[in-house]
This record gives structure tokens, sequence and C-alpha cells, in this order.
């Protein structure tokens, strides 16, 4: 009976090709929206898991200057006090528990190869950032330590800065300058892509930390400390240590607050991640208020296809349909008529987010469960503004019906 | 008198519409008796109440007051859900128009009351064939409506109506639409059905010569039975 039923109303679907194609539009265009949405948003999510990983785990980063917070950022006449050399030094003498600890300090410089040139993040660090910030090369080999104590003008490139100057060719032992000043490369940096932010995590170069002060920066300063926990440790762990043997090195004493700030990447990524998760909800959940839409467009069209078959309706109630057939008929093929254009929906909706991964370079990831809830609800969507119509139908006069032109 | 079991019984049935002055009865007061196996003829003018008879003889309406039972079960008094399966089960419909179901096959046509009693579609195939082939129709089972001239059309309806082998036709002007020869094929068929199945037929006619292959002419006026008539001369082989 109720095979019988879908089949009859996926024949007067067939039979209105456009009209149901046009009813469908609504639920089509929600379905595909809120899977497209959910699909893209739910990749980016991964894609921010998967950049907290490349950020290297359980990592700590040292800024000198206040931490943000209460109280703000120290006073004007207090000048901030950069992280020396001497730092690093009790931290690597110091601290336990920790991987890998190195200085980095940033610029954006521009790097000019023959008549090519490109504006690239340039860091000045030493042998242990590779393992702090757990990069790979895929070439080459890391700056030895003599490099980093002397400055010598050696430097590893990221791929964006490859392909810029020499394509698919090895770069292995070419001489860029960055700058005024000029340094061979020696490695290549494994491919990271782009952060979840479109920041492009492959535009760089690195070289030893005194060849990029002397030669770049013109000061002694150190921007920032990595410091990679080993497996035994956690950051939560390892920060009050940092945090002694910093305030040791920098003769703070109690009564005075820190001047530098140590952020623990794992949870600033955490954060990120969940704040991505909290857009997308909202984003799937405007796409929604569009399924509502094509909820109401549904019921418009069970309307007039009642009324247009208000005459049928009488024969069935004649020779012996009840209420409920009758009912079941028309809530049935609104339930099909909605289902079809989920199932569209879900079709484009997922083409979409995956051609949205491939130009956004985030991973394509749709989710089972959020295609299963599209179309339990496109079929509810159906059924819910389906019924007024059937009712309708259902309750019909069938002497009254039988007279209808 | 075993045959003589009242099929339908009118008591003092009345039908009105509106309020008020503008209050109309369509019956006044039918008093009717008919037996299972007759052939009755409804004639009168128009608006005398013959539709309004047939709606309430074949369970499609409810009388205002009085009592209409039918096979002795006081269908009046039914609520619509279950009327509607005393028309599944025991009433075939054959209207002035047809009203068959467009863009749909012969064939299924004639199985749709067979859906809402439940049979299982190789069967509803089978005894939809048997009954165009009673209708005469066989080789037009997969024509459409459109398809199909207005005789045949009516012969589909027909087919519709007995495929549940139903102990009561109502037909309303069923050769209304229909020409002179169309007409007598059609009324041949009916006779053939009462004679042979024993079918009771109920129907309104305008035209005496088709009301002549009834053996029992009733005719309305003004909402009320003003003749009922028997016809005798039926000579017994
Ligand atoms: N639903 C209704 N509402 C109001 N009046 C109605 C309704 N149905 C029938 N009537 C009235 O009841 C009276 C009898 O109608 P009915 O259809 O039974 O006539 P009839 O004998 O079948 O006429 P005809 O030969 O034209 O078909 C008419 O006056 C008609 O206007
Ligand atoms: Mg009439």
């Amino acid at each position: 009976m109720i095979w019988e039923t879908v089949r009859l109303s996926l024949r007067s679907i067939r039979r209105n090709v456009l009209r149901s194609f046009l009813t469908l539009l609504g639920i089509v265009i929600g379905v595909a929206a809120v899977i497209a949405m959910l699909t893209i948003g739910s990749g980016t999510t991964e894609k921010v898991k998967a950049d907290i990983s490349k950020l290297g785990s359980n990592l700590l980063v040292v800024r000198s200057g206040r931490p943000a917070g209460p109280g703000g950022p120290g006073g004007l006449e207090q000048v901030v006090r950069p992280l020396a050399e001497k730092d690093l030094a009790a931290l690597v003498a110091h601290l336990t528990g920790a991987r890998a600890i190195s200085p980095a300090s940033q610029k954006q410089v521009r790097v000019i190869f023959g008549t090519e040139s490109l504006t690239s993040g340039v860091t000045g660090t030493d042998s242990a950032y590779l393992d702090a910030r757990d990069w790979k090369l895929v070439s080459g080999r890391p700056f030895s330590d003599s490099e980093t104590r002397s400055g010598t003008g050696v430097c590893l490139i990221g791929e964006t800065v490859r392909q810029q100057f020499f394509g698919a060719g090895d770069p292995e032992g070419e001489i860029i300058r960055v700058n005024r000043t000029s340094c061979k490369i020696v490695g290549l940096l494994e491919p990271k892509g782009y952060t979840g932010f479109g920041q492009d995590q492959d535009n760089v170069v690195l070289m030893p930390l005194h060849a990029y002060q002397r030669r770049i920066a013109g000061n002694r300063d150190i921007d920032s400390i990595y410091i990679a926990a080993d497996d035994r440790t956690p950051t939560s762990e390892l920060q009050p240590r940092v945090e002694d043997i910093l305030r040791d090195a920098r003769r703070i004493t109690p009564d005075r607050e820190s001047d530098f700030a140590i952020r623990d990447m794992t949870q600033i990524a955490d954060a990120m991640a969940s704040a991505t998760a909290t857009m997308t909800g909202m984003l799937g959940a405007v796409a929604g208020v569009s399924l509502l839409v094509g909820g109401i467009g549904i019921m418009n069209i069970m309307l007039v296809s009642v009324t247009e078959r208000t005459r049928e309706i009488g024969i069935r109630l004649a020779i012996g349909a009840h209420e409920k057939h009758i009912l079941i008929q028309f809530l049935v093929e609104a339930t099909v008529l909605s289902l079809l254009g989920g199932i569209i929906g879900i079709l484009i909706g997922l083409a979409l987010a995956g051609l949205a991964s491939v130009t956004l370079t985030i991973p394509f990831a749709p989710s089972p469960a959020v295609i299963l809830l599209a179309v339990g609800f496109s079929a509810l969507i159906g059924m819910v503004f389906g019924f007024f119509p059937a009712l309708r139908g259902a309750r019909l006069d069938p002497i009254d019906a039988l007279r209808h032109e | 008198m075993a045959s003589g079991a009242h099929l339908i019984t009118f008591d003092k049935v009345w039908k009105s519409y509106g309020q008020g002055e503008a209050r109309i009865h369509a019956l006044a007061g039918v008093d009717l008796a008919i037996r299972r196996g007759e052939f009755v003829a409804i004639m009168g003018p128009s608006g005398s109440g013959k539709s309004t008879a047939m709606n309430i003889i074949g369970c499609l309406d409810t009388p205002t007051a009085g009592t209409y039972s039918f096979m002795g079960i006081d269908a009046g008094r039914l609520d619509r859900n279950r009327r509607a399966m005393l028309r599944n089960l025991y009433v075939g419909f054959v209207f002035q128009g047809y009203n068959l179901l467009a863009r749909t096959t012969a064939a299924e046509n004639v199985e749709l009351p067979l859906i809402y009693r439940g049979v299982a579609s190789r069967e509803r195939r089978d005894l939809a064939m048997q009954a165009l082939a009673q209708v005469g129709l066989v080789g037009r089972e997969h024509h459409t409506p459109a398809e199909l001239s207005g005789g045949q059309q009516q012969r589909v309806a027909i087919a519709r109506a007995i495929v549940t082998r139903p102990t009561l036709l109502v037909a309303d002007e069923p050769t209304g639409n229909l020409d002179t020869a169309r007409t007598h094929e059609i009324m041949e068929l009916l006779t053939k059905l009462n004679e042979e199945l024993g079918l009771t037929i109920t129907m309104v006619t305008h035209e005496a010569d088709v009301a002549e292959y009834a053996k029992r002419t009733i005719r309305f006026v003004d909402g009320r039975v003003a003749s009922d008539t028997a016809k005798l001369e039926v000579a017994q082989p």
C-alpha cells in the first residue's frame, strides 16, 4: 500500500516535471547551502586542527612585553625590554622537560633572485628551530651549529620561494639576495600549504640568527623563543618553569610583573578551532532558514495540487478510499518531492564543498551525520508542510469533489 | 420470500439544504424499498431529487431526517470512513461524465477500487482484465481515457464499478453523454450484468427508451415519489 502510494506520487511528480522542479528549487538551494556550509566549515576546522600540529605539538612561544589581560600592556614610560641571548642561554641551561628551544626573529623582507623578486617572511633562528616547529626538509641540510654561531650567509627556503625563483628546479647552492645581503640556499623546506587564516606558510626564508641580526634587523634582539615540550611533559607544566627561569634571568623582583608573555599554541589553536566550529554552526543555521522557505514552496504547490485534483479525490473517495488513504497519498507525495529536493541539494552542496576544498586547499570533509540529517530534515519538511494541504484533500466531501470542474 | 429481503429501504427520508426562508428540501419524506437483483430506473424533472436519492443509496450522502438502510445496516448514521468501506465492498458507481483518472490507463483505472481493498498487485491485474473483458474492452487495457471514445470510457467506468463484484450498481445518467447507438450498447451491457450476475442496478435517466431497459421505474417530483411502476409484461421463457 505505501509502496503503491510512493509509486503513484512519483508518477504524478513526473507528470509535472517543470512544476515539480520549480517547487524543489527552494529545498534544493536550502539543503545545498546547509551541506556546503557545514562541509566547508568542518573542513576548515580540520584544517585549523592540522595547523596546530604544524605549529608544532606542545609548543610554547615566549615574546617580550606584558601578557595582555587586566592592567593591559605596560605604561608608556616603560620601554619594552626585548628578549636577549642571555635569556635563551638561561633556558637552554636550566629548563627541563623541553625537547627543543629555539630563538626566532622575523620580518617581511624583499627577496631577489636574478630579475625576480618576492616579499617573504624571513626568520633568523638556529638549527633547533626545525625540531621545535616540527618542520622537515625535502632536500639539503639544516644550518650547522658553526654557521649559526658565526652568522654565515646560508638559508633554507620554502616551496613558494622556490617556485617563484626556480620553478620546479633544484635551488640548492643558488645565491639569493635578502635585503642587501646575499645568502646561499642549503635546503628546501617541506610544503605546508596555507593556514586556516589564508597565510602562506611556504613563503619563508630561514637564516642563522646572527646573520639576520647583523644584516637585516641591525640589532641583537630576539623576537620570540620557541619551546617544544618533550613527550612526557605537558605544556601546562612547562610554562611555570619557563616563567621562573626567565624572571630570574631578567632579574624581575617578585613585586613586579613579568615583562614577557608565554603563549601556549595548543590552547590558542583549540580556541581557534572552536571559534570556527561556532561560525560554521551559525552559517548553517542561516542556510537552514532557506529550508523553511523551501517548505513553504512545498506547501503552496501541494495546495495547488489538491485543488487541481479535487475531482480525482472525489473519484477515489467514491470508490472507497478512506480519509487516511487520501491523506497518506498527498503526504507521501509532498515527502517524496521534498526528499528528492533534499537529495539533489546534498549532491550540489557536496559538489560546491568539493570545489571550495580544491580552491581553498582545505580538506574535503563531508559528514555522514550531516548528510543523514539533511535527508531526514527534508523529508520532515515535506511531511510538515504537506500535512495541511493533504488534510484539506482528505476532508473533501466526495459529492462536492465529484462535482468540481 | 428468500429473495425478498430488501437491499435498500428509505423510511421517510428527508434531505434539506440551507436555513430558514432559503431552506429547500431535495427529498421530502421518501419511502422506498428495493430488493436484491432489481433493475430500477429513476426518472423525474430536473431538480426533483434524483441525484440526491442516488447519493444516499450509494452511501455517499446521508439523510437529514428519516432512516436509510442498506443491507439492513442503518447506513445513514455511519461515519465517513465506514460509509467509504461500505461503498468499497458493496457499491459500484457509474457517472454521466465517466470520471476516470486522466493520464491513467484503463487497466489502472479499473484496479483502483482494489487498491483500497488491499488486493495484491498481481491479483488486481487479473481481476481488472476480467472486468475489462466483461465490458468488451479486451485490447484496450493500456489506453488512457484520452485515447478512448465516450462509449469506451463509460465501459471502463463500468468495469471499474464491477471489478469488486459489488451488490449494487449506482448509475446517475450513465448514457447522458452518449449517442443513441452507444446508449443502447451500454444499456445492453447493464442488462446483461443485471441478468447474468444478479447485480442490483439503480439508474437515473431522462430518456424513456433508456428506462425501458429497467424492470421498474420510479418517478420523482419535488422530492417525493410520484409513481412506482414495475414492468409486468416481461415474458418468462
Ligand atoms: N449541495 C447542495 N446544496 C444546496 N442545494 C442542493 C445541493 N444539492 C442539491 N441541491 C438542490 O436539491 C434539489 C435536488 O437536486 P438533485 O441534484 O437531486 O436534482 P436532480 O433530480 O438530480 O436534477 P437533474 O435532473 O438536473 O440532475 C435541487 O433543487 C438542488 O438545487
Ligand atoms: Mg441529477
